[in-house]
């Protein structure tokens, strides 16, 4: 097993009171697909951005086939290393074709001064790029004429362009109906298994994650809560750990191996918000409202909008 | 990838829409495909040497085209004989053509300068004077003319005699370039330049420099009495005779042009937003300084030139968006050609509407580009997405 990616002891934090991510451990091996769980403002989205250098550790290292990240050149770590966003800026972006949107993921194969045109081997990742996610057929429209899942497939697109070892995608299915969703994962996982490229995905579908991923890892609090199969991760002790009350984990009627995250029956008459609100038992739950007294006299806060507003407080 | 199909994996609600109506496409879209690039920028560089050729011609001694075309090609060295008086080919020579190439790299290096920063900063109302370098500009030109009218004799370095310039617009260019600076060590904060900052700064210090040559005008007496002189700078004009200015500029033009279409993917990719840029492989904060330095140049070398004229680098790269797409490596050259065009024409009317006075070259671009554009804008209301 090679291990393409490996973060050490990562810590993080947007501002020096609060860490959004305190000691991750991750190893991503090639061909591995693993999906990233876990509550909103777990740091699912902020491990993602460590991984690709878009942000720097405060502390712990992310090495790339044992080079620390921050050797390699952005072109050399953007051949390696794709990220499918969760949305691009509209603007003047909207009045590229997908085809010149695809194209941006050749950029850093280009050579040092960018006045070389096209090669054939830019043209054929950019086709087979449109093909395998099937844009094909909307090479010529403006991106702005999109869906947003039709937006959603073009990134994905651009990300196969760069050929990458491994690909990082932040909620991916987000604007795809559930159809699209099985088949564009199902596409990734077809690339894993034909070329040996890494997956790594943030999912809040609980159930997507546990029938198409071999590896969940689930995050809470900024540190790894659990890491391993579907099976060993979505129980119902760490699943209430993370998410709180409400949900309940039962087997998947056709492969009992794999759990299933449902809502809990009986709670839709207005107590459950009651229970969110207030707390049933009087124990801290990561997803509570928005404020979180988990150590006494230290208040945490819970979500971006609280972080950004948290001055007033 | 066809296992994929195989394994009937595909999306195919994707191929199962209807395809897209070719003829609704916006006709910007098909001048953008790839074939159409090239005859578009042939076209556009036809046209520039149509006007250029038309530019030379008018005047008050009017010289015939084939006069034109006869004497440019003899002074190339080609073997054509002179079949005009020797009068005119000095006129044409000497004072109208330098004066005609000089406004073309004046249009073409303020559009090229205003791509570059309108992509950099992903902001419609971006031009090239954004970072402080008319403010500037202004104020060293101005204080300049203030110096001279003291009766202090001023004079251009020896260093840099042979551009041809007075010392006005080689003030001008200098102190542009070293307000940009400024602004640019402002925003600077741990080794990043956010862009946001960036404006700001260049908007701080553009007030700054302003008041002061407000206030340098109001103070000096013997200013305001070169207040016309200095007011046909402020509002640019083309006042190049002779060859040497645009042997000293034309160079730093050219390599300016060709440096910005070397940045033309960085600029493309920063259409993903600087974290998608960074994310796909550009070096973003490299980038940003090469985009600065390549559109302080370009602006400074319109600067010595022309002074401070207005509108081009706002809207001919917008205008040229429109016709020809947000893809830099065509809106690049297309924009250069574009400016280069608008500018001379904008010369052209400049000295022959009210002949023999002469309105400053300001004027007419804002007077002639504000309702060309705007009607450019009502006719592409679909399109633009800014």
């Amino acid at each position: 097993m090679v291990i393409l990616l490996e973060a050490a002891g990562l810590v993080f934090g947007y501002s020096p009171a609060q860490r959004v991510l305190d000691g991750v451990d991750l190893a991503v091996a090639r061909g591995e697909r693993l999906a990233l769980l876990g509550p909103n403002g777990a740091g699912k989205s902020t491990l993602l951005r460590l991984l690709c250098r878009t942000l720097r550790p405060q502390r712990g290292t992310v090495r790339w086939e044992g080079r620390p990240l921050h050797t390699l050149s952005r072109a050399e770590l953007a051949r390696r290393v794709a990220v499918v966003p969760q949305n691009v800026p509209s603007g003047p972006l909207d009045d590229l074709t997908v085809e010149e949107v695809v194209a941006l993921g050749r950029v850093p194969h280009a050579g040092r001064f960018g006045l070389r045109g096209e090669t054939a081997a830019d043209r054929a990742a950019i086709d087979e790029a449109l093909e395998a996610t099937e844009t094909a057929a909307l090479a010529g429209r403006r991106l702005g004429e999109l869906s947003g899942g039709e937006r959603q497939l073009v990134l994905l697109a651009l990300a196969l362009a760069q050929q990458p070892q491994l690909l990082l995608l932040d909620e991916p299915t987000r604007h795809l109906d559930p159809h699209h969703q099985v088949a564009l994962l199902n596409l990734v996982a077809v690339l894993a298994a034909s070329r040996g490229v890494a997956i790594v995905a943030v999912l809040h579908d609980l159930n997507l994650a546990a029938c198409l991923f071999p590896r969940l890892v689930l995050l809470c609090g900024g540190r790894v809560l659990a890491d391993g199969p579907p099976g060993t991760v979505l129980k119902t002790e760490l699943v209430a750990c993370a998410y709180g009350d409400g949900l309940e984990v039962v087997p998947h009627p056709h492969r009992p191996e794999i759990p299933l995250v449902l809502p809990a029956v009986g709670l839709a008459d207005g107590s459950l918000h009651a229970q969110m609100a207030y707390g049933s038992r009087g124990t801290p739950r990561a997803n509570g409202p928005l404020m979180e007294h988990s150590v006494p006299g230290t208040t945490r806060y819970r979500t971006n909008e609280a972080r950004e507003t948290s001055h007033r407080w | 990838m066809t296992q994929l199909r195989a394994m009937g994996l595909g999306l195919r609600d994707a191929q199962r829409r209807p395809a897209p109506a070719a003829v609704s496409v916006r006709p910007a879209a098909a001048l953008r495909r790839r074939a159409g690039r090239w005859r578009t920028l042939i076209l556009l560089a036809t046209i520039l040497v149509l006007a250029m050729a038309l530019a030379a011609a008018r005047g008050a001694v009017a010289i015939p085209l084939s006069h034109v075309a006869g004497i440019v090609l003899h002074q190339l060295g080609l073997p054509v004989a002179p079949a005009w008086p020797a009068a005119e080919e000095s006129i044409l020579w000497q004072l109208r053509l330098p004066r005609v190439v000089a406004a073309a790299l004046v249009g073409a290096s303020l559009a090229t300068s205003g791509v570059l920063l309108q992509g950099l900063f992903r902001n419609p109302l971006v031009d090239p004077f954004v970072l402080g370098l008319s403010a500037g500009a202004g104020l060293a030109a101005t204080l300049t003319v203030a110096l001279l009218a003291a009766g202090f004799g001023i004079a251009a370095p020896a260093a840099l005699r042979w551009t041809g310039f007075g010392p006005v617009p080689l003030a001008g260019a200098l102190g542009g370039l070293a307000s940009v600076t400024i602004v640019y060590s402002a925003a600077r904060r741990g080794g990043r330049v956010p862009t946001t900052r960036l404006l700001l700064a260049g908007l701080a210090l553009s007030s700054i420099l302003a008041a002061l040559s407000t206030a340098l005008v109001v103070l000096s007496d013997r200013l305001l009495l070169q207040w016309r002189a200095l007011l046909g700078w402020l509002f640019g004009g083309v006042a190049v005779s002779g060859w040497a200015p645009v042997r000293a500029t034309a160079p730093l033009v050219l390599i300016g042009i060709v440096a910005a279409l070397a940045l033309a993917r960085w600029l493309d990719a920063l259409l993903l937003g600087e974290e998608g840029a960074a994310q796909i492989g550009v070096p973003v904060e490299a980038a940003k300084v090469a985009i600065v330095v390549v559109a302080s140049l370009l602006t400074g070398a319109s600067v010595a030139l022309a002074g401070l004229v207005s509108f081009v680098g706002l809207l001919v790269p917008h205008a040229a968006r429109l016709a020809l797409g947000p893809g830099h490596r065509t809106l690049v050259p297309g924009a250069a050609l574009s400016g280069a065009f608008f500018l001379v024409l904008a010369d052209l009317l400049a000295r022959t509407v009210i002949a023999p006075t002469e309105l400053p070259v300001g004027v007419i671009t804002a007077l002639c580009g504000g309702p060309a554009f705007l009607w450019l804008l009502r006719r592409q209301a679909s399109g633009g997405s800014w």
